[in-house]
């Protein structure tokens, strides 16, 4: 009646999706009457003084583990999670936990859930709610069986509950070894910022609906109308129309303006992920279903390349 | 060096997503489906791969509407085959089944290299790059942004947050998830797409027994709900921004 808890790090600092899920683990751990277990993957057992939330931390110790990999992290995981046979695994929908978590589903023949943004004990099942079709829909869902691993989205949870002080029983665990197909080979560091968008008080924010490169000029005008920077979402910056620097949500950063001015962004978790903190937000999204009006102040229902220059005009006529 | 990109039919998220009757799945029955964006990308970086070593790519789809199409597209940006998994999928088809079909019919041919999508907006259980590369034992990294081939290795990218990224060296075969390639996905003109349909063949093959079902059960599917919803501004364009510009003004953040 266990619940695992994967802990992830890079630098020796621990990610704050590690805490939510400490604390939204101690929460199942008392409903189902079990344990709260993290579960470290390192060099060393060090991080283990930070996860004071924890009963128990397992860890894999290993000179080889000093960096992510994802088939020796996997392979450890697996194997820990098959000797240790915790009811529920908790592991964030990240970069490095999409690796391990349909990765340990595989081997281990446990089902997952994935994109969860609530996870509880209901008559003594585990049901989590996912976000699917890119947060247009939510599916509440259960395992079949006892066991379920699920993965979560960053910022789901609160981090504070998972920082609690004690002192967990540290055990080392015996994990498989090696490299398996997959050798660390360095950080890149990202690309030197032209503007820190986490630093601007008003962010305009563009995604798909502009099209292409070329329309940019539309957003960026709105932009400085109102003193703010130019920011963006994925489908933007993957296409090569904005810097990486510019970027917000779970590959890029996460950001808390005064004011966040969505601009033909739908609103995939992804993206809801790194702005649903900023203080005022408003959208516009010619479809009237974006995912991106649950979470916005106002929404505008329209054609960007309407309103956006009308709103323009309007502002620097004071 | 042959590449295989495994391709997943996905609905159309531009259009309405009504809910079945039974208020736990999709209602499949009108559903526009597209090819996965992100599929879309790992056929991209294939094509990139086979420009810059040779050798050949392999697109393989399974039999949801539209998927025809989209392999002749494939063909038509210059893959050199396309495979379609036949089977009745009119339920859909979930991550952990897709990546056993995948895995069925990858063990019938040559590869060096499996390329697919990071996710799909049908990853309630997870994600079929990853799922796919475990079940056929090979090495996997998903989220993947930039790939390069030398020999029986590849160095792959692999994007963290903040822009950081990792990158590994990969022993051949592998799984990689694809998020982004060096250039967006090209383009195949239409007149391109109905010359391949004439011109050449979708290998149909079976479907492997005992695909693994997910494991997991929907208990209910909806729409978001709550009070949360944003105030919505109607009207006209100038009388859009006339509110905006009185909210902004209220709260402090325009003079």
């Amino acid at each position: 009646m266990d619940v695992l808890v994967y802990i992830e790090h890079l630098n020796g600092k621990i990610a704050d999706v590690s805490f939510e899920l400490l604390g939204k683990g101690r929460e199942l751990a008392n409903a189902l009457g079990g344990k709260l277990d993290a579960a470290l993957i390192d060099a060393n057992s060090d991080l283990a003084t930070q996860l004071g939330s924890a009963d128990h931390v397992v860890c894999a110790v290993d000179a080889s583990f000093a960096q992510f990999s994802p088939m020796a992290y996997k392979n450890a995981l697996a194997a820990m999670v098959k000797e240790r046979a915790p009811r529920v695994v908790l592991i964030g929908n990240t970069s490095m936990g999409m690796d391990l978590a349909a990765g340990v589903s595989a081997a281990t023949g446990i089902p997952l859930i994935a994109y969860a943004n609530h996870i509880a004990v209901r008559d003594g099942a585990v049901v989590a709610t996912a976000m699917v079709y890119g947060g247009k829909l939510f599916a509440e869902a259960e395992p079949e069986g006892e066991q379920v691993i699920i993965s979560a989205l960053a910022g789901s949870f609160s981090a504070d509950a998972g920082k609690g002080e004690g002192a967990p029983i540290v055990e080392i665990f015996a994990a498989p070894t090696g490299g398996a197909g997959t050798q660390f080979k360095q950080l890149i560091q990202p690309e030197a910022a032209d503007v820190d968008i986490t630093k601007q008080d008003i962010l305009v924010s563009v995604g798909r609906g502009i099209q292409n490169a070329d329309n940019l000029e539309v957003v960026q005008e709105l932009a400085d109308a109102l003193g703010g920077a130019l920011s963006a979402s994925r489908p933007v910056v993957d296409n090569g129309w904005l810097p990486k620097a510019r970027q917000v949500g779970k590959s890029g950063v996460s950001v808390k303006p005064k004011l966040y001015f969505a601009v033909g962004i739908s609103g995939a978790p992804e993206h809801i992920e790194g702005m649903k903190d900023a203080a005022t937000i408003i959208a516009i999204n010619s479809d009237p279903n974006a995912p991106i009006f649950e979470v916005a102040d106002y929404g505008i229902a329209a054609d960007l390349f309407d309103i956006v220059p009308a709103l323009t005009e309007r502002i620097k006529s004071g | 060096m042959n590449v295989v990109v495994c391709m997943r039919q996905v609905p159309d998220l531009v259009e309405e997503l009504e809910i079945n009757d039974a208020g736990n799945d999709l209602n499949r029955e009108y559903l526009k489906y597209v090819v996965n964006e992100f599929d879309e990308w790992a056929l991209e970086q294939a094509l990139l791969l086979k420009e810059a070593h040779g050798g050949t790519v392999t697109a393989i789809g399974l039999d949801l509407p539209e998927m025809d199409n989209a392999l002749f597209t494939a063909l038509a940006k210059g893959a050199d085959a396309a495979k379609k998994i036949e089977g009745d999928f009119a339920n859909g088809v979930s991550s952990h089944t897709a990546a056993k079909l995948f895995a069925g019919a990858l063990q019938a041919m040559p590869y060096d290299l499996i390329l697919t999508g990071v996710q799909s907006a049908e990853d309630l259980d997870g994600q079929v790059g990853v799922l796919l590369a475990t079940y056929l034992g090979l090495p996997h990294v998903t989220v993947v942004t930039g790939v390069e081939v030398s020999g029986i290795q590849a160095t792959v990218r692999k994007e963290y947050a903040g822009g950081m990224m990792s990158e590994f060296t990969v022993s051949l075969p592998a799984v990689l998830g694809i998020q982004a390639a060096k250039q967006a996905p090209r383009y195949a003109p239409v007149s391109k797409v109905r010359a391949m349909m004439k011109e050449k063949k979708i290998e149909g093959l079976s479907s492997s027994d005992g695909a693994a079902s997910s494991g997991i059960k929907v208990r209910r599917m909806f729409k978001p709900e709550g009070g949360q919803r944003a105030e919505m501004i109607e009207g006209d364009a100038d009388a859009i921004a006339e509110r905006v510009v009185s909210i902004l003004k209220e709260r402090g953040l325009v003079k």
